[in-house]
């Protein structure tokens, strides 16, 4: 492990960003969100992005953006050509993800990385280090434990924690080392010694007991997994759950998981730029086809998102959830729903519903695909 | 002064309008009743709709019951039977303006009034550093504001907002944790209801327009990238539009496959201003100033000044005018007469 004293954090900045390309959480108008490193960036934006335990947006914009363009045709007369946009070929770092985030770049690989593979995510994926920083004080909004998440051990290509003095930084894969080895070369990292594992044990102990007192903990995802749909699809609660949604789609904008996207043509004048940018379940042209749209009410597009997360993603991933805890929903949703109040309704009306649950088999079939 | 307090609190507490709303769904004045449900933190109670005396055990009312519930009545009007709806004073303003626009049914809805003495925000609350709150005293509706002379502080902000985080205990003062709308508070009169429940306050501590004028007075350069930087946070969520009450098209050109327009996504790093500034023009002369835009807004972006600056304009040049005041006189923009202000004013006021 080695260390780095806090005031010269700005610096060990500078020296990422010499190399590389430099994404982190910065304060900009009030919130933070993950950046491109800028000079002009004070010390206090970056102390308070740093400090900051959730940014608005989860960092998945970094490897997944809200819009990217995919190719380019452009009309020249009888001319007619087709320019690819160009992959990622540059090495970046991120610095300060969270673990819960991590675990969310965990479900995005399973999508974009099985084939057929997203070339333009993969090659992301492929040249961004990622430096994640070990959480402290926690929220009474964050659930990572439950789906297994040690917010103390981000296991990222250099895990780093923050104490009041120090930034401690140990690499954990070979990116990581090769990362160290040219901050190493350039100055700022100085080998730690015993005391300071000592803190840096205590100091993840003291959130870890935190963790333990978070109240979504220890709930409980009991009856939630791949084998669920035809007990959940059906349940009559879906039609008191919706019912305050507005179909904004902040819940999916700020998830760190969510990846479905859309398809656009952007007419240019003189040909079209292809994009794709993040589409929303909530919204009511998602997965709109020819012949008309197989979700028409909101209560399906609800119920879709939660499936998704709890149900059909973990049919089609070895059991694995899509949602990570972070509480970004719980904390951003203008009408205060999300998925920890779906889980605990579906827990207390377990019984009640128990006797209803052979519920509709009606678009059932139409719905049950999951994925985009 | 625990006493005092208890003595002369107006709260119109959670168990009040229990009470009222299940003598209406007893007695058959209502099929439903729609008000708040209690979250599952101390600050997250969410809209709710309830069709039994037995639900009604979850509805709740505190400070933290901020949503306007005006627009939920266009649904709640397609169904069979009257629905009971808790307006706060400001929220009156919308459901005229709903009225006045033929979205909502008058005969469908049954509205108590109740009593509103500033609502909080659980954002301003974050950014104070109380995070991670396992309790809170205080914020029980009518319990503590700003400008109530029993639980006034020296400095005006209000009694004392305790709350028990994981942390430790905090403190805040209520006017330090009030939504902005709060601040800029309406005043106590509900302009529509059938009854009335609970007494309000009014918070107003602040001039409305006081952050329009400040604008105003910037260069032009300087207001561009005002709002350049503010609206360049957008992630088009869409939360702003459909929380307002103003915005009730069925289908929105931003939703609509026809147009280069549609929601998902930006051309350009600043094409964001088109879906806010259009979204205001749409607005202008129908929006009352509700402020749920800014209070959902997850980038923080205060979306209530576009729609102020035309409530502001619109005040200049026709007389003082709110909307939603009534339900049945004719806006500014939608009537015409001779003293109208010409197009020519453009250039004069700039």
């Amino acid at each position: 492990m080695y260390k780095i004293a806090r005031e010269n954090l700005p610096a060990l900045c500078r020296a990422m960003a010499a190399g590389s390309e430099l994404y982190l959480p910065v304060q900009k108008n009030g919130q933070v969100n993950f950046a491109p490193w800028e000079e002009s960036v004070d010390e206090a934006a970056l102390f308070t992005g740093l400090e900051t335990l959730k940014t608005v947006k989860s960092p998945k914009d970094i490897f997944f953006p809200q819009s990217e363009t995919l190719y380019t045709c452009k009309k020249d007369g009888k001319k007619l050509t087709v320019e690819p946009e160009a992959w990622k070929d540059q090495d970046f770092v991120v610095f300060g993800m969270k673990a819960c985030d991590l675990q969310g770049l965990k479900v995005l690989d399973q999508v974009f990385l099985s084939d057929p593979v997203d070339t333009f995510y993969a090659a992301r994926r492929q040249h961004g280090t990622i430096v994640a920083l070990g959480c402290k004080e926690p929220e009474t909004s964050c659930f990572c434990r439950l789906f297994g998440t040690d917010c103390t051990e981000p296991a990222a290509d250099v895990a780093v924690w923050l104490t009041d003095a120090f930034l401690f930084w140990k690499p954990l894969t070979e990116k990581g080392e090769a990362l160290t080895a040219r901050l190493k070369e350039d100055g700022p990292l100085a080998r730690a010694g015993e005391e300071d594992n000592a803190r840096v044990e205590a100091e993840k102990a003291a959130t870890r007991r935190i963790v333990e007192r978070l109240p979504y903990s220890h709930l409980s995802l009991e009856g939630w997994n791949g084998d669920a749909t035809d007990e959940k699809f059906g349940d009559p609660l879906w039609e008191e759950l919706y019912k305050p949604c507005l179909a904004c789609g902040t819940c999916t904008f700020v998830c760190p998981t969510c990846q479905c996207y859309d398809i656009k043509d952007y007419d240019t004048g003189h040909g079209i730029q292809r994009y794709r940018c993040w589409d929303s379940c909530m919204y009511s042209d998602f997965t709109m086809m020819a012949a008309a749209n197989n979700r028409t009410s909101q209560m399906q597009r609800f119920r879709q998102r939660f499936m998704h997360k709890l149900v059909y993603f973990p049919a089609n991933n070895d059991g694995m959830y899509s949602c990570v805890g972070c509480g970004r929903c719980v904390d951003k949703c203008p009408a205060s729903l999300n998925i920890v109040k779906v889980i605990k309704a579906f827990a207390a009306g377990e019984k009640a519903t128990a006797a209803k649950a052979d519920g509709p088999a009606l678009e059932k079939a139409a719905d049950k695909g999951g994925e985009k | 002064m625990q006493e005092a307090m208890k003595e002369c609190n107006p709260s119109v507490s959670s168990q009040i309008l229990r009470e009222r709303a299940g003598q209406l769904l007893t007695d058959g004045t209502v099929a439903r009743v729609l008000a708040w449900k209690k979250g599952d933190l101390p600050h997250n109670p969410e809209p709710a709709f309830f069709d039994s005396a037995e639900a009604l055990r979850d509805l709740t009312y505190d400070a933290f019951c901020g949503a306007n519930l005006s627009k939920y009545m266009i649904e709640a009007s397609k169904l069979e039977g009257k629905t009971l709806v808790f307006l706060k004073p400001c929220d009156t303003y919308s459901f005229n303006q709903l009225l006045k626009e033929n979205r909502v049914d008058r005969e469908k809805a049954y509205i108590i009034g109740i009593g509103c003495t500033g609502k909080l925000s659980g954002e301003k609350i974050r950014s104070l550093g109380i995070k991670a709150i396992e309790t809170m005293e205080g914020a029980e509706e009518g319990m503590l504001c700003p400008g109530r002379e029993d639980t006034e502080t020296e400095d005006g902000r209000g009694a004392i907002l305790t709350f028990q985080t994981l942390y430790g205990q905090k403190t805040c003062a209520y006017g330090d944790a009030m939504l902005e709308r709060c601040h800029v508070c309406k005043g106590k009169e509900h302009k529509i209801y059938d009854e009335l429940l609970g007494q309000s306050h009014d918070t107003k501590d602040a001039e409305r327009f006081a952050e329009v004028e400040r604008i105003e007075a910037m260069s032009p350069a300087e207001r561009f990238a005002y709002f350049q930087s503010e609206l360049s946070k957008c992630i088009r969520c869409n939360a702003c539009r459909n929380v307002c009450p103003a915005c009730s098209c069925r289908k929105c050109v931003f939703d609509s496959n026809k147009f280069d327009s549609a929601q998902k996504a930006n051309a350009d790093s600043f094409e964001e201003k088109m879906f806010h500034i259009i979204r205001a023009f749409h607005v202008a002369g129908r929006c009352t100033d509700c402020g749920e835009c800014s209070r959902v807004c997850p980038q923080g972006i205060p979306l209530h000044l576009f729609n102020r600056k035309f409530i502001k304009d619109i005040d200049t040049l026709y007389g003082e005018y709110q909307a939603g005041d009534d339900a049945e006189s004719k806006g500014p923009l939608t009537s015409f007469t001779f003293d109208d202000a010409e197009p020519g004013i453009v250039a004069e006021r700039r």
